[in-house]
């Protein structure tokens, strides 16, 4: 096509030519893609937030099992702590930090009431890094070493218990020989955590002590890790469970903790649906303008086509015309949104709405997070239903017949 | 070779429930470098046979010959490209791209072809020249009186020196002075560049400058009349 010069030229000309409508038009463009973008970054936010805190709570990135512990999550399913090629792999840069648990189920009695819960047996050196616990301690001390003698309970747990810091609580379990294995702890920290669930739910202890206690040697029930990127475990996973063998079972949190895993899933589509739903609103403003576009310039266009334009190039012009108009409005939508998000790194308090939030998951503060390719998504989408929104009054247009368009008042 | 031949042309068009014929029947042949007028009233045809010779009209039946190529049965896009590389056309109400400067619009044509942009720029110049346009190259089509556009439309259809001239009541919403400079400026071209005018009008002042005119009625040719020019 030898004439792209002039129809670029004609379609760029012509967007300016009714610049009011131009302007509402580009100002419904720039306003629906800051409202992808920023609600976009806000979901995204808050997603990241959730995840990020229900893996911090235990899972981390990756865990190692026996085969039978996610059936069976009891004394009787337990495994070698890491060694050889698998603490090799381990040291590895990919591996933020790791730790070994030792998990079972419990009951721990006060003087006042008796309740289960998850006894976890950790080393406080290696679940610093992994998970919440050592960070969000409320009062008292978190654990020492692996043959601290004393219990890290969460703050719920506490008052329904009606309990306190250095009281002494027994814990009930079952060894291997499903045997009854109990002792006193004396409560030596309080922990807070985001979730009631984890403070009513799990009572932490030094590791060689529950080993101990249960008579398992130095076996864990799980190996935890931490790798450098929430959403790209395949190949921390696929790494780990090459060293660590067919013995055991490798899995990544979002296959550990399903209901998390499936809410990443969600958000993914989420965020398309809602990218989609606001293109189309703006397809109407957008379609409807070049329909009157064309409505208007019926004779110019009879006029091309008579002097030897070809229907392609009427084609190309309108639609060139939409793909500018586009294009500014997505630069202008792009800038004002990262102008909007930036600001608010720091954090939106919802407290007001926190209660419910809170619910399912989510925290009180919001962090947006704006990631590079849901920017390019909402781009892709909309430069690409764009441009066939724009097909229809294109077409139209390049089908016009000369002699008609020409004489037509 | 005949710049236009036409055989047994035949064309009609339906207006509401009744059917109007636009071509009945007609044969005609221009030779090279002629300046013929077709006259008739309004509905007569001749706007009709312009766009046959044009091909911006497909007729029923017949032949359209131009340059020695059969045109009727070419499709839409060898029809745009035969347009473009063969014929010049003058349209009744100035046409103008009104985003492109006097100067842009008459080198349109040429922009199209692919021609390069500094023999655009010096063809188009010498043109708007030549049409007494010269220093108005800038100017958009609002800012121009009637016959400057008119004579901005005349500069794109000669511009990139096409073998006929196409134009359909090219006086009919200029006063008679302009029409007369119009017309004299549509002579001269004829003559230096040997350029075919066909000219669509029932403007007898405009009549008077052709060398042939053909009378039609109610799309038939009734006469054929040639004459010395004025």
């Amino acid at each position: 096509m030898g004439d792209w010069r002039v129809v670029l030229r004609l379609a760029w000309r012509n967007l300016w030519r009714n610049l009011r409508r131009t302007l509402i038009m580009l100002a419904a463009i720039v306003v629906g893609t800051w409202a992808m973008i920023f609600m976009t970054a806000l979901m995204r936010g808050m997603v990241d937030d959730m995840v990020k805190d229900g893996i911090s709570v235990l899972p981390g990135h990756v865990q190692i099992h026996h085969p039978a512990y996610r059936d069976d999550p009891t004394i009787s399913n337990l495994i070698a702590p890491p060694s050889g090629e698998l603490l090799e792999v381990l040291g590895r840069p990919e591996v933020v930090a790791w730790s070994t648990r030792v998990r079972v189920p419990a009951v721990i009695s006060s003087e006042q009431d008796t309740r289960g819960v998850t006894l976890v047996g950790i080393d406080p050196d290696q679940e610093r890094g992994v998970s919440f616990v050592a960070d969000d301690m409320a009062e008292g001390r978190f654990l020492e070493s692996r043959d601290d003698t004393g219990l890290v309970v969460g703050r719920k747990l506490v008052e329904k218990m009606e309990t306190d810091l250095g009281k002494r609580v027994a814990i009930m379990t079952q060894d291997p020989e499903n045997e009854i294995a109990d002792r006193g702890f004396r409560i030596v920290g309080v922990f807070d955590s985001k979730l009631d669930q984890y403070e009513e739910g799990f009572v932490f202890a030094g590791q060689e002590t529950i080993q101990k206690l249960l008579g398992v040697g130095d076996a864990v029930s799980e190996v935890a890790i931490l790798g450098t990127d929430y959403r790209e475990v395949e190949g921390l996973t696929r790494m780990v469970a090459e060293a660590a063998g067919p013995d055991v079972e490798v899995l990544p949190w979002n296959e550990i903790d399903t209901y998390l895993g499936s809410m990443l899933a969600v958000m993914d589509g989420f965020v398309i649906v809602w990218i989609v739903v606001i293109f189309l609103a703006l397809s109407f403003g957008l379609v409807n303008t070049l329909v009157m576009a064309v409505f208007e310039r019926v004779r110019e266009i009879g006029l091309m086509l008579a002097l030897g334009m070809t229907p392609r190039s009427i084609l190309t012009q309108i639609v060139a015309e939409s793909t500018f108009l586009l294009v500014i409005g997505l630069a202008i939508g792009n800038l004002l949104a990262w102008a909007t998000i930036e600001p608010l790194k720091g954090g939106i308090d919802v407290s007001i709405v926190g209660e419910g939030m809170e619910l399912f998951g989510a925290a009180s503060v919001l962090y947006p997070a704006l990631y590079l390719e849901d920017v390019v998504l909402a781009n892709v989408i909309v430069i690409v239903l764009g441009f066939f929104a724009s097909l229809s009054p294109a077409w139209r247009a390049s089908r016009y017949d000369p002699v008609r368009a020409i004489t037509q008042v | 070779m005949k710049p236009v031949r036409c055989v047994d042309l035949c064309k009609t068009y339906r207006q509401g429930d009744l059917e109007v014929t636009g071509l009945d029947h007609v044969d005609l042949e221009i030779d090279e470098g002629g300046f013929v007028c077709l006259s008739a009233p309004s509905g007569g045809g001749k706007t009709t046979l312009l766009n046959a010779i044009g091909g911006l009209d497909t007729p029923d039946s017949g032949e359209v010959w131009l340059a020695g190529e059969r045109i009727d049965n070419l499709g839409k896009g060898e029809l745009a490209k035969m347009r473009l590389h063969q014929i010049g056309f003058v349209f009744q109400a100035y046409n103008l791209i009104p985003v492109l400067t006097a100067r842009e619009n008459v080198e349109f044509v040429m922009e199209v072809q692919g021609v390069v942009a500094g023999s655009r720029k010096s063809r188009s110049l010498e043109i708007l020249e030549e049409v007494g346009l010269g220093g108005l190259g800038d100017r958009l089509p609002a800012q121009m009186s009637g016959g400057q556009q008119q004579r901005v439309a005349v500069a794109r259809a000669i511009a990139s020196r096409p073998a006929l001239v196409l134009a359909d009541e090219p006086t009919a919403n200029l006063d008679s002075q302009t029409a007369d400079h119009l017309m004299e400026l549509f002579v001269e071209l004829n003559e230096h560049h040997e350029t075919t005018f066909v000219i669509a009008t029932h403007d007898q002042r405009v009549m008077a400058y052709a060398r042939r005119v053909i009378h039609m009625l109610d799309g038939r040719i009734v006469g054929d009349e040639r004459r010395e020019a004025a």
